[in-house]
């Protein structure tokens, strides 16, 4: 039997547990053994699932089917997008941001006026959020207790209130244990985590009991429900309601990171970025194993109850109930308890951080009172303020509750309040992502989003529930038809979430862009700008500390500390601080820029960025930086940026141009030592005739009794080889002309076949000499080539001088040839000498290198010919080459380009 | 007694005039046109001395050299290299490898004969 303290009892203890992890949590932490791992930190984002995805995702799967998969698709997406994530991460650290309104703040030059908006907005869109956490828990307390006939009311009072008071305890015992400088709680982290799982095993238990214990599987609930015409239509695809799906996933996708208790968990709370890794596959991993019974638990209670009229958002109690599982039940209970509890504790404490930061800091600051009191430590005072701060919360939420929660279901009060965060969208990527964004923009795009939201759909809640006139809903505000909150300027046949999130998009973007292009941002603003969007490049300590100059003194900054971190504390991370700075004792300090840098970063953690900024400027004479100034210090940053970009440009360039430099180096070295060969294989070459000029010259000239015979021999000798010197020396020459590219062309049109004629008369006293037989197979009018006449006479008489060389006199035979192949013209000289081998083939075009052969002794020739030959072919664009085998003669082949024909 | 030399290279004028100052003065002579009818003919001929080109073809003069100097039964041959490549490392092999001396072309011819009839040991 289910009484009511026995219930209470139970949700004690539960509560005292979550209570106990935290507090091992924190003692390891502050032991310094964080057991903030990945997965705790992914298992911590599973926040995010409520009592609304515990009670309400039955509901909605009742009425609409699978559309409430939408609400876990947008974290998917959302987290697949790890770049911003990790740059708001980054930020929140550089920046030691507390919370997304200090967020938004900090980005447009510590503004406490957009603080406090944010403040506003977050406080306003998300308590009917805690209302709807309330009103789960109410519902499920009451389902247990009408089953088993108990009293509802305990001591006069309604258990909601009750509810909301312990939640409310529960959070301040949580969560303002102490002030952090970071204002992170491991301790309520690893908690989170806990209850995730938790609540997973409750949802997940309760799931295969109704699809294996009630019913014969998900195969016999799904035929089941597909016979029913009214079910069948939930297992099916509306297309119809596509619009609404995306508006779905856009605004959870953008809750996940901007509902404060999102930003709390994902940026404040994160230890390490890596762990983001992790959650990217394990939180979407989480989220469809809460979702996977969803629907069968749906089917299950429309199948079971019928036309019963229990309210589907508690199935997942009455179900268990409905068969007496009293202790399922009872477990299901927890677990949507759970999902409360946590979901209210790491929200109102996020809250109620801004609240004390942005709210009422910044008024108490003004405040005369604050000010008589000038000395006291205020950390105490910081943390009641928080305290009250989430206790008012949770008053604002029974009171919604109360006033509100009666005529939503579940879903629909969450949704009022994603749309609600989903203002913070531009702003925020505004900020991290365009320098342009400025503070009035900032400010106007979210008053205007801000005031749609609340026209078109929190004031229309209330007045479905009857607690205003709901006239400007259903004819117009003063009447006006197109003022209609449902449906503005006539547009209608939108859900009322789709509307209010296109006209307030609408309006929060074009408002956002439209008046930050048209307003300039002041010194703190640019540079926060630089801050934000260039967050992985930014050189913080160099230009941070530039951007302060004034004058402040030690005590005065201190005393600050002291008061709002306490005297330890404050006296603790001076000493962290002197240390970093090589210094023994924090007291000898010199008070510079990064000191104060230091002070107000310090103090940022503790009472927020914009209030921070505001203290420090308090005790510190700081001369005020002109905005231009600003603009020059940031852009020197930018341009010792670009400056050091640039030396690695060069840096790089010089790098390659030594590369080419040494090859270029080991080229020069190659030519040189090629140089150095050709310059003594010349020497070799002249040396050789100069040797038996010398020689017979000498002896000629000792012996002048020489016989006559002997001395014309020698004479012939000397002759012959002073006229191979010369012919060498002109050919060394000639070559070195063509190398050099020096040489003279007389080019025009030239008649091939001519030239060959010509060429074969002039040498044909040579082949007669030796017998030799020349042919030519050359056509009339041979063909018209554009070439130098003399260079292609000078080719051909190497080749047939090389030819009748080789030949073997009497049985000798050279044919000239001339074709045309293609646009080429083909020349062949072709013997019946000795031939050469492939490798011959190759070097005898190389210089001084001759053909050898000891049947005709040493060839006469300078070993220039056939090079000097290719040269100048090449030089026409023709090729000039020998194909040849040993024995079997040679064909030195040569062709020469027709010229393009004239269309 | 008659001393043989042997005229080893490829350039028929070069071994003319060799053949020719060397008969001039009373040497028994022998022709070589490259490096293996060298050896052969140190083998037949059994010169005293012999006037070695550098450059031939199939072997060069230095690979001759080296050979000759191999064989111990000749190691009272003189062996005078002859180049016309005049550069010092080729000066330096020569004579590393066992030559006795090494003259650059073109030469001078009374020169050369003295200094082969020195190495010969003829007045």
């Amino acid at each position: 039997m289910l009484s009511g303290w026995f219930i209470a009892l139970l949700a004690a203890a539960y509560l005292g547990l979550l209570f106990g992890v935290a507090r091992f949590g924190d003692a390891r932490a502050d032991a310094g053994k964080s057991i903030i791992s990945a997965n705790v930190y992914a298992l911590s984002l599973a926040v995010y699932c409520t009592s609304w995805t515990f009670y309400g995702s039955v509901g909605r799967a009742t009425s609409g089917g699978l559309s409430f998969l939408t609400i876990y698709l947008g974290p998917t997406l959302m987290l697949l997008c790890v770049g911003v994530i990790i740059k708001m991460i980054r930020i929140s650290k550089a920046q030691r941001i507390t919370s997304i309104a200090d967020f938004v703040a900090s980005r447009y030059g510590k503004s406490q006026l957009l603080a406090g908006m944010v403040t506003i907005i977050a406080v306003i869109g998300v308590v009917p959020y805690i209302a709807l956490q309330l009103k789960a828990v109410a519902a499920s307390v009451d389902v247990l207790l009408e089953h088993s006939g108990s009293a509802v009311h305990f001591w006069g009072l309604d258990s909601t209130f009750l509810i909301a008071a312990v939640l409310a305890l529960f959070s301040i015992l949580f969560g303002t244990r102490h002030l952090d400088a970071t204002e992170r709680h491991e301790g309520m982290v690893a908690a989170v985590a806990f209850e995730s799982v938790v609540k997973l095993i409750a949802f997940m238990a309760v799931g295969l009991f109704v699809t294996y214990g009630m019913f014969g599987g998900l195969g016999d609930l799904f035929q089941r429900a597909a016979a029913s015409p009214e079910l069948g239509r939930l297992l099916q695809l509306d297309s119809s309601r596509a619009g609404t799906w995306t508006s779905l996933i856009v605004l959870s996708g953008l809750a996940i990171i901007f509902l404060p208790r999102q930003f709390q968990i994902i940026v404040v709370e994160n230890v390490d970025e890596s762990h983001l890794k992790r959650a990217v596959w394990l939180f979407p991993l989480y989220l469809l194993l809460i979702n996977i019974f969803v629907l069968p638990v749906a089917l299950g209670g429309l199948l079971h109850f019928g036309e019963q009229g229990f309210n589907p958002d508690t199935f997942v109690l009455t179900l268990p109930l409905a068969r007496s599982a009293e202790v399922l039940a009872l477990l299901a209970f927890i677990g949507g308890l759970s999902a409360a509890t946590g979901m209210v504790i790491v929200e109102t404490i996020a809250l109620s951080t801004m609240v004390c930061n942005d709210l009422v800091m910044p008024w108490l600051l003004r405040s005369t009172w604050l000010q008589a009191e000038n000395r006291q430590d205020l950390s105490g005072l910081l943390i009641a303020i928080r305290r009250i701060a989430i206790a008012l919360i949770l008053l604002l939420g029974y009171i919604y509750f109360r006033a509100a929660g009666e005529a939503y279901a579940l879903v629909g009060i969450g949704l009022i309040s994603f749309t609600a965060v989903a203002q913070f969208a531009p702003a925020m990527f505004g900020g991290m992502y365009w320098k342009q964004g400025t503070r009035a923009g900032a400010v106007a795009g979210l008053s205007a989003g801000f005031v749609i939201w609340l026209y078109t759909l929190l004031l229309p809640s209330f007045a479905k529930s009857g607690w205003i006139a709901s006239g400007f809903v259903e004819h117009g505000l003063f009447g006006i038809g197109w003022l209609k909150a449902q449906a503005l300027f006539g547009l209608s046949g939108l859900d009322e979430i789709s509307h209010c999130l296109w006209w307030s998009m609408l309006a929060n973007i074009g408002a956002y862009v439209a008046v930050s292009l048209h307003s300039t941002p002041d010194a703190v603003e640019a540079s926060q700008a630089e801050r934000f969007v260039d967050v992985f490049r930014f050189d913080q300590h160099k230009a941070e500390a530039r951007l302060w100059r004034g004058k402040a003194s030690l005590d005065a900054l201190v005393g600050l500390l002291e008061r709002f971190l306490g005297a330890n504390r404050a006296h603790q991370q001076l000493g962290l601080y002197a240390q970093g700075r090589q210094m023994a004792d924090w007291r000898a300090l010199p008070v510079d820029a990064p000191f104060v840098q230091f002070a107000e970063a310090e103090l940022a953690g503790a009472i927020g960025s914009a209030s921070a900024r505001v203290m420090v400027a308090s005790v510190a004479q700081e001369e005020d930086l002109g905005l231009e100034e600003v603009l020059d210090i940031l852009d020197e940053a930018t341009q010792v940026r670009a400056h050091s970009r640039e030396l690695e440009a060069k840096q790089r360039e010089l790098e390659a141009a030594t590369t080419e430099l040494r090859e270029a180096n080991e080229r020069l070295r190659e030519l040189d030592r090629m140089k150095d060969d050709f310059i003594s294989t010349v020497t070799h070459e002249l040396r050789t005739p100069l040797t038996s000029i010398r020689a017979l010259s000498e002896m000629l000239h000792e012996d002048p009794r020489l016989e006559l015979v002997e001395r014309m021999r020698f004479l012939g000798i000397i002759v012959g080889e002073a006229e191979r010197l010369t012919r060498l020396i002109n050919q060394i020459l000639d070559m070195a002309k063509l190398e050099s590219g020096r040489a003279e062309w007389t080019t025009g049109e030239v008649d091939l076949g001519e030239i060959a004629r010509e060429t074969m008369d002039s040498v044909g006293q040579l082949f007669r000499d030796k017998g030799v037989l020349l042919e030519g197979d050359i056509p009339d009018g041979g063909p018209i080539v554009l070439a130098d006449r003399d260079r292609l006479t000078q080719v051909l008489i190497n080749l047939l001088s090389n030819a009748v060389k080789f030949v073997p006199g009497e049985l000798g035979c050279v044919q000239v040839k001339i074709g045309v192949d293609g646009n080429m013209v083909r020349v062949e000289v072709r013997d019946n000498g000795p031939g050469l081998t492939a490798e011959e083939c190759e070097v005898i075009f190389e210089k001084f290198r001759q053909g050898g052969n000891t049947l005709t002794g040493k060839p006469k020739g300078t070993g220039l010919g056939l090079p000097i030959s290719r040269q100048i072919i090449e030089y026409f664009g023709g090729k000039l080459w020998v194909e040849s085998h040993p024995g079997e003669g040679a064909n030195f082949i040569f062709t020469v380009p027709l010229p393009a024909s004239e269309e | 007694m008659t001393k043989k030399i042997l005229i080893v290279d490829d350039e028929p004028n070069i071994v003319i005039s060799l053949e020719f100052l060397m008969k001039k003065e009373g040497f028994a002579v022998a022709v070589a046109v490259d490096g293996e009818e060298a050896l052969a003919k140190v083998a037949d001929f059994d010169p005293d001395l012999v006037l070695l080109d550098v450059m031939m073809p199939k072997k060069s003069g230095f690979e001759v050299c080296e050979a000759l100097r191999a064989d111990p039964a000749r190691a009272g041959l003189k062996i005078v290299m002859l180049t016309a490549k005049g550069r010092d490392t080729e000066v330096a092999k020569g004579l590393a490898i066992g030559a006795d001396a090494y003259v650059t072309k073109p030469f001078s011819t009374k020169e050369l004969v003295a200094m082969v009839k020195a190495m010969l040991g003829v007045a």
